[in-house]
């Protein structure tokens, strides 16, 4: 469990700098461990699964539609969301702090606590097309 | 008597020819936008009183249904910014919500009264899906502007037509 406060340290402090998407999950892989095999296909099941936590908000897909290459639109506001995959909008997963915000927020809502740093590279490793 | 009415019609006259202009004012932290219009077009401060914004701004991990936690550095510059822009009276007046509900500027008299004309089924057509979705009707809402002429309703509801693109 130790390593997971220099990591947050690090993405905190990262603020500022540009990161890639690769950057981003490598980051949140090495947080679980340097053996964690990161998992696209788990992140695929993640991406789609619906938690039944919340009625409106009931799975990632939800809002950012069953491909993540494809615009989507927040469930109640009904404001258009841009794609979440880095191939169909380049700003995606270059800041840390916007990806890990994001992910406290979606995941308290969806799946009803934080998601593991697992969980986040397997997702960024799925949205990004199997990195 | 003549005198005051017509002093009220020229007072009111010429507050609904301001009342199509609602830009963000220009000292907004960066964070207003960034982190109010991710999920909604940032809405213009000049609709809520001061007091209702605080509220909204005091509970962002229960934002209606939504959790929109942000910060603390962030949350006061932008719970600032509101309170510093916050509506007079007049525009911001709205029935009494029940204790733990949160203020909605689309529940103001103001807001009922600017939209009396719109069929309920414009509400609820999937294209707007909340009033709060001002975009989803007025064109130009993400630059303050809620002009008459940039009005598209969803589909052809309303009886004028309104021509998608
Ligand atoms: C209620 C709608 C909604 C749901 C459900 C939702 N999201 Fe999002 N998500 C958003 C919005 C809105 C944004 C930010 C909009 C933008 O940046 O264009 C966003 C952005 C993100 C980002 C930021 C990516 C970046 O770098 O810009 C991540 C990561 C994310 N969501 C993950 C998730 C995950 C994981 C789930 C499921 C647990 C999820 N979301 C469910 C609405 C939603
Ligand atoms: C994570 C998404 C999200 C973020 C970020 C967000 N909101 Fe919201 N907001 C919502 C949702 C969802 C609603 C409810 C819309 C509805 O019911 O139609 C809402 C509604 C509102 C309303 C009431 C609108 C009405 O119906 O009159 C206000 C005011 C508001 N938000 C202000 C803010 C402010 C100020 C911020 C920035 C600090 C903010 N919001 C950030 C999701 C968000
Ligand atoms: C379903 C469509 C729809 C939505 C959603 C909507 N409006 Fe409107 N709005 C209208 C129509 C129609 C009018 C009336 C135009 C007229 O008759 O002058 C109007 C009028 C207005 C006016 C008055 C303009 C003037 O000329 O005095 C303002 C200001 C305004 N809306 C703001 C908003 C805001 C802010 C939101 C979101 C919180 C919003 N509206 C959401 C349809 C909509």
């Amino acid at each position: 469990m130790k390593p997971l406060i220099p990591f947050v340290l690090v993405a905190a402090s990262a603020t500022a700098v540009a990161g890639t998407p690769v950057q981003i999950l490598d980051a949140y892989a090495n947080a679980v461990g340097a053996a964690y095999q990161v998992s696209a296909q788990r992140g695929a099941e993640f991406y789609a699964r619906k938690f039944g936590v919340s009625a409106k908000m009931d799975s990632c897909a939800t809002c950012h539609t069953g491909k993540p290459t494809q615009a989507g639109e927040h469930v109640i506001t009904g404001k258009p969301i841009k794609p979440l995959a880095p191939a169909a909008n380049a700003d995606r997963f270059s800041d840390p702090a916007k990806v890990e915000k994001w992910f406290k927020r979606n995941c308290t809502e969806v799946v009803g606590r934080e998601c593991s740093a697992g969980e986040k590279a397997d997702f960024i490793a799925f949205v990004s097309g199997g990195l | 008597m003549k005198r005051t009415i017509l002093c009220l019609g020229l007072a009111a006259a010429s507050a609904s020819a301001l009342a199509d202009r609602l830009p963000i004012p220009a000292d907004a932290p960066p964070a207003f936008k960034a982190e109010c219009g991710s999920c909604h077009l940032p809405f213009p401060p000049a609709l809520l009183a001061a007091d209702d914004w605080r509220r909204v701004m005091g509970g962002l991990d229960k934002h209606y249904g939504d959790n929109a936690s942000l910060d603390e550095k962030s949350r006061r510059q932008i719970e600032e910014f509101l309170a510093r822009h916050a509506g007079s009276d007049r525009r911001v007046t709205r029935p009494d919500i029940k204790p733990g509900e949160l203020p909605r500027l689309t529940l103001t008299h103001w807001f009922r009264k600017k939209h009396d004309e719109v069929p309920a089924a414009a509400w609820k057509d999937k294209a707007v899906g909340s009033a709060a979705n001002c975009a989803a009707c007025h064109t130009k809402a993400e630059q303050g502007s809620f002009r008459e002429r940039e009005i598209r309703m969803p589909g052809n509801i309303g009886g004028r037509r309104h021509d998608r693109d």
